[in-house]
């Protein structure tokens, strides 16, 4: 009926547009989210997903744990769906268009629990539907009780084959689905957002979905990115590690959280993007099936202080083999430090810049005049790079008992520096 | 709850008798262990007053953080003044590959970079240099530090020394002429604030020469800044 006939039927009428490719779109995704739940997964568009669960009952402790599991992740992914199934995938998929949320196990129970199902059970084309509608069939028992020979010369063999399939009496290959192998994700939104909270809970969804796609991999990951778009190409990437890899959806959200509150929103944000870094094997053991409910992964200190702080902000140090004391040591990787390093007397406080020193009647001060102690380090280095040195070291006492490191140029003006602290 | 239940409570002080229940780091000064009962109290926090930089506060750690190294938790310092030097810090025997380095910007991002540090459970301890007034903070980190088994080291000025705090164990430093380190403590839990020690901090370490103080007749000594 096209909408202008149906507008003057009903007053008020609303109406909403399909988006096919966004159906499409969201098929596939809910089909790579769904990979944890089976290894044969088979889309059934325009809105249908079928998995073949039998294999996995064992897996996740039984028919009903699978169920539950399976109804909380589509509901946290915001998705209003219908579970049924059967031993065929026609039979399912009927029962759930019905809206008929059964679980039928057994094959001969088929024919009893498809009987009282409306005939638009069937994915047939209208005009069959209307022609069954004509010979006074209204449910799929009428159907499955008409003799086979009147069936076929009526409604064609491909529906006696439809039927046969349906009930099992035929085999009805799937073609499996495959699911992607790098996980991106776009999202436009309804409205724009300005609102971190609000861009929290759509990312939400996008988070489960990355979840349950490296749960079906068998994988984790180390970072992803988190892309706003905003209004004129511009756009601000949060890119959010864990360094050990995960498939935690808590533990992602709970770094995004952090990461998204301190953001300074310049411009509402329009899209989304997720893409995913290169996914990580990790072990076979899925945190989020097996583990007690509210023992969530314990969130690693070193993500969490990068995801708000910065990645910059967390640092490991290495020691270096260099003469040239700003030079013999340098921040890296943490848990990754190079410890190269000659047992020399040097101060546990290097100051960032070496600070000029006052001088008094020649000697150097620094809250006071200075004491130097006997020995001298002469360090003379670095003529390769330019960034030459030549200096005399000394350790110098001031008067209040504090100790510093402190050099003298040994070229030019022959300034005093203060550039170490015996703390 | 009996009184045996009540009394094995680290929070409850009997006169008299140091509680044996309070875990300690040993420090690696015998004398000092001593008068700690053990050494640092784990899971807790440590309050270093001291007058002013240079005098040796952090060679004092060095034995312990060497020991803490071993352990396969961070050691984590959250806003140091100055580049802890690598090269003085493997000369102590530190594992660098175990040091973390925290660089907050603002200082609300690095009190919550010291409680998230204490309370995670992945750090054997803490390094900070606190310059808040607030008591509230300093009890939550005192509890962090207890639900994260860290040993909390917070590094403070003179100008809190009047101030009453939450933290465990509260130690006045003091330079000595000789450029030995007086340390006498100002506050113990589960143990009475009593007496002091003179601890050659000097590098190398491992030869220390102690020498002590003996506490009065009364087992107090008044710490002589006052």
């Amino acid at each position: 009926m096209p909408v202008t006939a149906a507008r003057a039927l009903v007053h008020g009428l609303v109406v909403h547009a399909i988006d096919r490719k966004a159906g499409q779109e969201a098929l596939r995704s809910l089909a790579d989210w769904a990979f944890q739940f089976s290894s044969r997964v088979s889309l059934y568009p325009p809105y249908a997903v079928l998995l073949e669960v039998q294999g996995s009952f064992t897996l996740f402790g039984g028919q009903a744990a699978l169920l539950k599991n399976l109804r909380t992740g589509l509901a946290a992914l915001g998705y209003k769906t219908r579970l049924a199934g059967a031993p065929t995938p026609l039979a399912a998929f009927g029962l759930a268009r019905c809206g008929s949320e059964q679980m039928i196990a057994a094959q001969h129970q088929l024919a009893t629990a498809l009987a009282s199902l409306p005939v638009s059970a069937l994915d047939w084309e209208q005009t069959l539907l209307d022609r069954l509608d004509g010979m006074g069939v209204r449910r799929l028992g009428d159907v499955l009780r008409l003799p086979r020979d009147g069936l076929a010369r009526r409604l064609g063999q491909q529906s006696l084959l439809y039927l046969d399939r349906m009930l099992g009496r035929c085999p009805d290959p799937q073609e499996l689905y495959q699911p992607v192998q790098e996980f991106k994700r776009h999202l436009q939104l309804v409205s724009e957002v300005e609102q971190v909270q609000a861009l929290l809970f759509v990312l939400q969804r996008l988070i489960l979905e990355l979840c349950g796609w490296l749960q079906g991999q068998g994988a984790g990951v180390q970072s992803f990115t988190v892309r706003l778009l905003h209004r004129e190409r511009r756009h601000t990437d949060l890119c959010i590690g864990t360094h050990r890899g995960s498939r935690d959806a808590g533990l992602f959200i709970t770094l995004l959280r952090e990461r998204l509150e301190r953001l300074e929103l310049r411009q509402p944000v329009i899209e989304i993007e997720l893409h995913a870094g290169q996914p990580v094997k990790l072990d076979a053991r899925s945190p989020g099936l097996f583990e007690k409910a509210g023992a969530q992964e314990q969130i690693d200190l070193l993500d969490r202080l990068r995801a708000r702080l910065g990645d910059k902000a967390v640092q490991g140090i290495s020691a270096i083999a260099e003469h040239r004391p700003e030079y013999a040591w340098s921040y890296s990787e943490p848990g990754a430090s190079r410890k190269d390093s000659k047992d020399q007397h040097r101060p546990l406080w290097l100051l960032a810049v070496p600070r000029q020193l006052e001088t008094r009647d020649g000697w150097p001060c620094w809250h006071g005049r200075l004491k130097l102690q006997a020995s001298c380090e002469r360090i003379e280095s670095g003529w390769w790079d330019g960034q030459d040195i030549a200096r005399d070291y000394f350790i110098a006492t001031n008067p209040s008992g504090s100790c510093y490191w402190i050099y003298r140029e040994l070229a030019g003006e022959r300034r005093w520096y203060l550039q170490g602290v015996f703390e | 709850m009996n009184l045996d239940t009540l009394l094995q409570r680290p929070d409850v002080w009997r006169g008299g008798q140091a509680s044996a229940a309070v875990r300690a780091v040993p420090s690696g000064f015998d004398e000092l262990d001593e008068l700690l009962a053990g050494g640092w109290p784990q899971g807790a926090l440590t309050e270093l007053i001291m007058p002013r930089q240079g005098i040796g506060a952090l060679r004092l750690l060095m034995p312990t953080l060497a020991r803490l190294s071993q352990d396969d938790r961070w050691i984590c310092w959250v806003a140091p003044p100055h580049i802890p030097y690598a090269p003085a810090l493997v000369s102590a025997g530190i594992d660098l590959s175990r040091v973390l380095l925290v660089h907050p910007k603002a200082q609300q991002d690095g009190l919550w970079a010291v409680e998230q540090s204490l309370r995670s459970g992945n750090c054997s301890a803490v390094l900070a240099w606190p310059t808040l007034e607030d008591n509230v903070i300093l009890r939550r980190l005192q509890l962090a530090a207890e639900a994260g088994d860290a040993v909390g080291f917070l590094f403070r000025s003179q100008r809190y020394v009047q101030r009453p705090s939450p933290a465990a164990l509260r130690l006045q430093l003091e330079p000595e002429a000789d450029g030995s380190l007086s340390v006498s403590i100002l506050k113990r839990r589960g143990g009475r604030a009593a007496g002091a020690v003179h601890l050659d901090t000097s590098l190398p370490h491992g030869s220390l020469a102690l020498h002590s103080r003996t506490p009065t007749a009364t087992g107090y000594t008044q710490p002589h800044w006052q």
